[in-house]
């Protein structure tokens, strides 16, 4: 076969695109391969391929999908902090003579890898999870708006982490910086695969996340229980329609600056080349548009779950209800005129460096608020210290300091100094890890018994806070340290032996969050092996306060058999002081959607396409693009979208949620 | 705006910084804290002062939230339990207004520091309670960062370096700096905050050095393969010693010519100092208008636009060949190969010492880009 036909065939995939020579990843390919081949025969042994389609992959059913999409946040949080232990580890013994264990060319794809990783597919997933499992069962819907968007939205998501994750073993992932900076992203320095992996990574995962905020947003306005007025939403549910304006306001941003970026490399075009009229930093300036408020569509939602968890575990009202919604709507509006303060070093004048620097501190005063308000719901409360609020306190007390360090960078001058330092990476850590992760644990220990019918167990659940707070501190105290020293990020080898210290500290950190992920996985799996013990049959284990607690756990596919009427903000909790009875009888059949196999399908044949861009494989690009369109035409032609649950099957189900109600003596 | 030299305050509140320092402070170099140059020690009181302001609010709420959250603990039932409690508008007016007084200090700080810490503008002062003294001239440097190292113009002084700065003590300095290829950031943390260069593109930066000593310097943007090395000495010495660098150096057979800059600009990393006894007059504009290789035309020359800081656009007309393909312009043949991220030497490169040299230290050196032999390569003498 002549080369021709081969390179017309195959693009530019040869031979030498799969790491044969390469042990570490020949390692974990092989591990990688014995588990996947393990779960894919325990599969069809026990016969769950049938299940697992029809209950699950073709599932519209929110809770499902949200389920997914914790799950896949928990699966790509293994991947990121594998990264992370991998760079800890060569900054730890890269000093003097020794080069450490990774050359650069594998360092610079792990640190890219690592901050891709962990932004677009552990905590975008983990806070569309809860936003999709919890958003609709506090407003007393029966589902999204879109179910089918839904699960398309999510196979989206996953289909950009299959692509990611094929980067680690055919070809390489891009060596650039999490945020792909031109020119070293354009073809000119980055000839080879790996930024195109990122760009149709992030492109397909971005039609999720975009179709998802367009979803919940519309579900959110338009399906709120009867009596639920906005100024009478969970707050959780308001952080999360903000959010979602975020989403859909900041993500096609992202879209045009990734999109111009492939013209340049795919039909050479010059939007951010060196030459003929290109300006790389108007990408610098375009990815940052999305990038600031990225970090509120982030923060916002673990806002809003530790409201909720700070005022039910406090037995309390929340203090200040309205202000907090002020102070998401301030955050919301402001979180778009501070991009700048990414680049105050490239040589803006004084006047635009101050002015954003100055928004910038603006957003620390809706956002002390909110301290401030979780602060005086603790106040005069009866605080529980299950493991949702022992995550709110130490959210509390390190998320301060990150917002503190966030403010002191927003000072220009004090950035000149701490820009790309260990200081800023110390800082973004801090409140991502302070805010976001401590906020997705304390959701998932907070409405775990919700979904599963069971809580999380305690022990485990305590050496994983434990080991989580304690080792981030650890880890990331040394890097605050170094960036006053001068250190900058991204080196993979330094010369002053005096420093190592502080990177084997940071390594020891590292090592303590290692063990909290582990404890974290081991209290689920012996939170199920004892789930008869930690059963929970009354739907609300917490005594908490809003809606989705009024229904059984796990809920129905239905959610509630009758739409609740909602008169005060925490509706649950002024239900039960009203001694609200739950109705036995009227039932009626319930409309719902069905299921499809149209969006994994989908997502299936995008994920083609982009691993056929990646690899300039056209025929196999072209053919799959018009398989995707055809295939979403063809489904439109799919009349049999909705049916309806017999009454009997409702009767049955409540019936049953009545003797349980009463077994258990409520 | 009529700006005062220095930050006027920080004087007084000067010997409280180090209380401030002190849960940072663990008997470490903290050079950002500590530096040796007058703006990167406005730019480190500004930084405490600001923490301070900070601290103002972060203690309270730090030591209200644990005291709370032990006072409120379910099993002490003599603290008082207020379930429906959930307003107060003076409670409200203080936790918004609070934080608000902080930001309008900040603001105000942040607004005269910015400015005056601009590193577009000349400095102010030479260093504290020293003014400028006026028949001084700044000392001009041009900065190319290429890939993977440092390039250093001298034009009055004729001369230039690589991965080697050498400054005079107490003497106001104006770099000008650009890029060869991808953006890096110039930055010396004893000396001043860092700035970016960029192809295509000059940015500016004032500083100055009081103290004699040598200091680190660093490219602090990933910019590729060989970033981690793209790091040099900054050393700064009395007049004496300068003038002894600068005819060190001017006794160099080396010239930094056109041929000889395209040659530098090739790719290469770890690269030692070296030294050119003569410069070619103008390489640097051609640099940051992108035309240095011969025939090609300049910015200036095919656009008209351009200004104070520098053109941000570079319009210049492609050349043959010069033009980069997009992937669907290429021919099959044209792909080339991505092979998986592996220890093998990429083209170009000589085969690992490894074969050659078995007891050598560079066989640990797994990265990317051996280090390509540079004629001529010697460090300059230093005073």
């Amino acid at each position: 076969m002549s080369d021709t036909l081969t390179k017309l065939i195959f693009g530019r995939l040869t031979i030498e695109s799969f790491p044969i020579h390469e042990p570490i990843i020949v390692m974990t390919f092989i591990a990688v391969a014995i588990g996947g081949a393990a779960v894919l025969a325990a599969l069809t042994y026990f016969k769950l391929w049938g299940y697992l389609w029809k209950e699950w992959f073709t599932t519209v059913d929110h809770k499902k999908i949200g389920i997914m999409y914790m799950i896949l946040g928990i699966v790509m949080l293994l991947r990121g902090f594998a990264d992370a232990i991998m760079m800890r580890s060569q900054q730890a013994i890269a000093f003097g003579q020794n080069e450490g264990f990774l050359n650069a060319h594998h360092y610079d794809q792990v640190f890219t890898a690592h901050g891709v990783i962990m932004i677009f597919f552990v905590a975008m997933p983990f806070v569309t999870g809860l936003m999709n499992y919890i958003v609709p069962l506090q407003i007393g819907a029966r589902d999204v708006s879109f179910p089918f968007l839904n699960n398309f939205s999510f196979w989206m998501t996953a289909s950009g982490v299959v692509i990611v994750m094929a980067s680690l073993f055919v070809g390489e992932f891009a060596r650039t910086g999490w945020l792909a900076f031109a020119p070293l992203s354009g073809l000119d320095y980055s000839p080879d695969v790996g930024v195109d992996y990122y760009i149709w990574a992030l492109q397909l995962a971005g039609v999720g996340t975009l179709l998802s905020g367009v979803n919940l947003i519309a579900t959110i306005v338009k399906m709120r229980a009867p009596g639920m007025g906005l100024m009478k939403m969970p707050i959780f549910t308001w952080s999360a329609l903000v959010t979602n304006i975020l989403i859909v306001a900041a993500f096609p941003v992202l879209t045009a600056v990734l999109a111009m970026l492939s013209l340049d490399r795919y039909v050479g075009t010059n939007f951010f080349t060196n030459t003929l009229g290109g300006n790389p930093m108007m990408y610098v300036n375009m990815i940052w548009i999305w990038g600031h408020p990225e970090v509120y569509i982030l923060v916002l939602p673990v806002f809003g779950v530790f409201s909720e968890v700070v005022s039910t575990f406090s037995s309390k009202r929340l203090f200040g209800y309205t202000s907090m919604v002020y102070a998401l709507l301030v955050i919301t509006i402001l979180s778009y005129l501070v991009w700048l303060h990414h680049f105050f070093t490239m040589g803006s004048g004084a006047s635009v460096n101050s002015f954003f620097g100055i928004t910038t501190m603006i957003i620390s005063i809706p956002t002390g608020a909110k301290i401030f308000n979780w602060l005086f719901t603790m106040y005069r409360g009866r605080i529980r210290y299950e493991l949702p609020m022992m995550w709110a306190i130490a959210f509390m007390l390190t998320f301060t300091i990150g917002g503190m360090t966030g403010v002191l960078l927003a000072v220009p001058p004090a950035d000149f100094v701490l820009h790309n330092s260990l200081f800023l990476v110390a800082h973004f850590h801090n409140v991502i890890i302070g805010a976001v992760v401590f906020g997705t644990f304390a959701g998932i220990n907070y409405w775990f018994p919700k979904a599963f019918g069971f809580k999380l167990d305690r022990t485990w659940g305590l050496v994983s806070f434990w080991c989580w707070f304690v080792g981030f501190w650890v880890a990331f105290t040394p890097l605050y340290v170094l960036g006053l020293m001068g250190i900058t990020r991204r080196l993979r080898h330094f010369d002053d032996p005096s420093l190592q210290i502080w990177f084997v500290i940071a390594a020891v950190g590292a090592a303590i969050i290692a063990v909290g992920i582990a404890a974290f996985l081991i209290q689920i799996a012996v939170s199920v092996l004892n789930r008869d013990k930690l059963r929970d049959v009354t739907g609300d284990p917490w005594d908490g306060r809003s809606l989705e607690w009024a229904t059984s756990s796990p809920p129905p596919d239905y959610n509630f058999a009758f739409t609740p009427v909602v008169h005060d903000m925490d509706a649950w909790y002024d239900m039960k002081s009203h001694k609200y009875a739950r109705p036995t009888e009227g039932f009626q059949p319930i409309h719902m959607p069905s299921n499809t196999w149209a969006g994994i399908v989908i997502a299936g044949v995008s994920t083609v396409f982009g691993l056929a861009m990646v690899w300039y494989i056209w025929w196999l690009a072209a053919l799959s693009f018009v398989a995707v369109i055809g295939v979403a035409i063809f489904h439109t032609f799919n009349y049999k979208r909705d049916f309806h649950i017999p009454v009997e099957e409702v009767i049955e189900t409540e019936l049953r949620r009545t003797a349980d109600l009463q077994a258990a003596g409520a | 705006m009529i700006l005062p030299r220095s930050l006027p305050w920080h004087r007084p509140l000067r010997s409280l910084l180090p209380l401030a320092a002190l849960p940072l402070v663990g008997g470490c170099d903290m050079v950002v804290l500590n530096p040796a140059g007058d703006v990167a020690r406005q730019q480190a009181d500004v930084l405490m002062i600001s923490v301070g302001l900070m601290l103002l609010i972060i203690i309270p709420v730090m030591a209200l939230t644990v005291w709370f959250a032990w006072k409120y603990r379910a099993s002490n039932e003599k603290a008082t339990y207020k379930p429906n409690w959930d307003h107060s508008t003076a409670l409200e007016l203080v936790i918004w207004s609070g934080p608000l007084l902080i930001v309008i200090a900040l603001g105000a700080l942040t607004w005269i520091s910015t400015h005056l810490l601009d590193p577009y503008r000349p400095i102010g002062q030479i260093s504290s309670g020293k003014p400028v003294p006026e028949n001084q001239k700044p000392l001009e440097i041009q900065v190319v960062s290429l890939d993977w190292k440092w390039l250093f113009i001298y034009p009055e002084q004729g001369i230039a370096t690589v991965n080697r700065l050498v400054l005079p003590v107490d003497r106001q300095v104006s770099f000008r700096l650009s890029s060869s290829s991808v953006m890096n950031t110039f930055y010396v943390p004893a000396m001043a905050g860092m700035i970016y260069t960029m192809p295509g593109m000059e940015t500016k930066l004032h500083a100055v050095l009081n103290k004699p000593g040598t200091f680190e310097g660093m490219s602090a943007h990933y910019s590729g393969a060989g970033f981690s090395y793209m790091n040099f000495k900054t050393t700064s010495t009395d007049t004496a010693g300068f003038d002894k660098f600068v005819a060190g150096v001017k006794a160099m057979p080396n010239r930094l010519d056109t041929a000889r800059y395209l040659e530098l600009e090739k790719p290469s990393e770890k690269v030692p100092p070296m030294g050119f006894g003569g410069i070619e007059q103008g390489l640097f504009t051609r640099i940051v208008q992108m035309c240095v290789k011969p025939g090609t035309p300049c910015m200036t020359e095919s656009m008209q636009h351009g200004g104070g800081h520098g053109s941000a656009v570079n319009s210049r007309l492609p050349q043959q060949g010069e033009r980069t393909k997009g992937a669907l312009e290429k021919a099959p043949s044209e792909y080339g190969v991505s092979p998986h991220s592996s220890g093998d030497a990429p083209e170009g490169s000589s085969a690992a010492p490894g074969a050659t040299d078995p007891g050598s230290d560079a066989n640990r050196n797994m990265t990317r880009n051996a280090t390509p032999a540079m004629p001529g390569r010697r460090a300059p003498a230093l005073g």
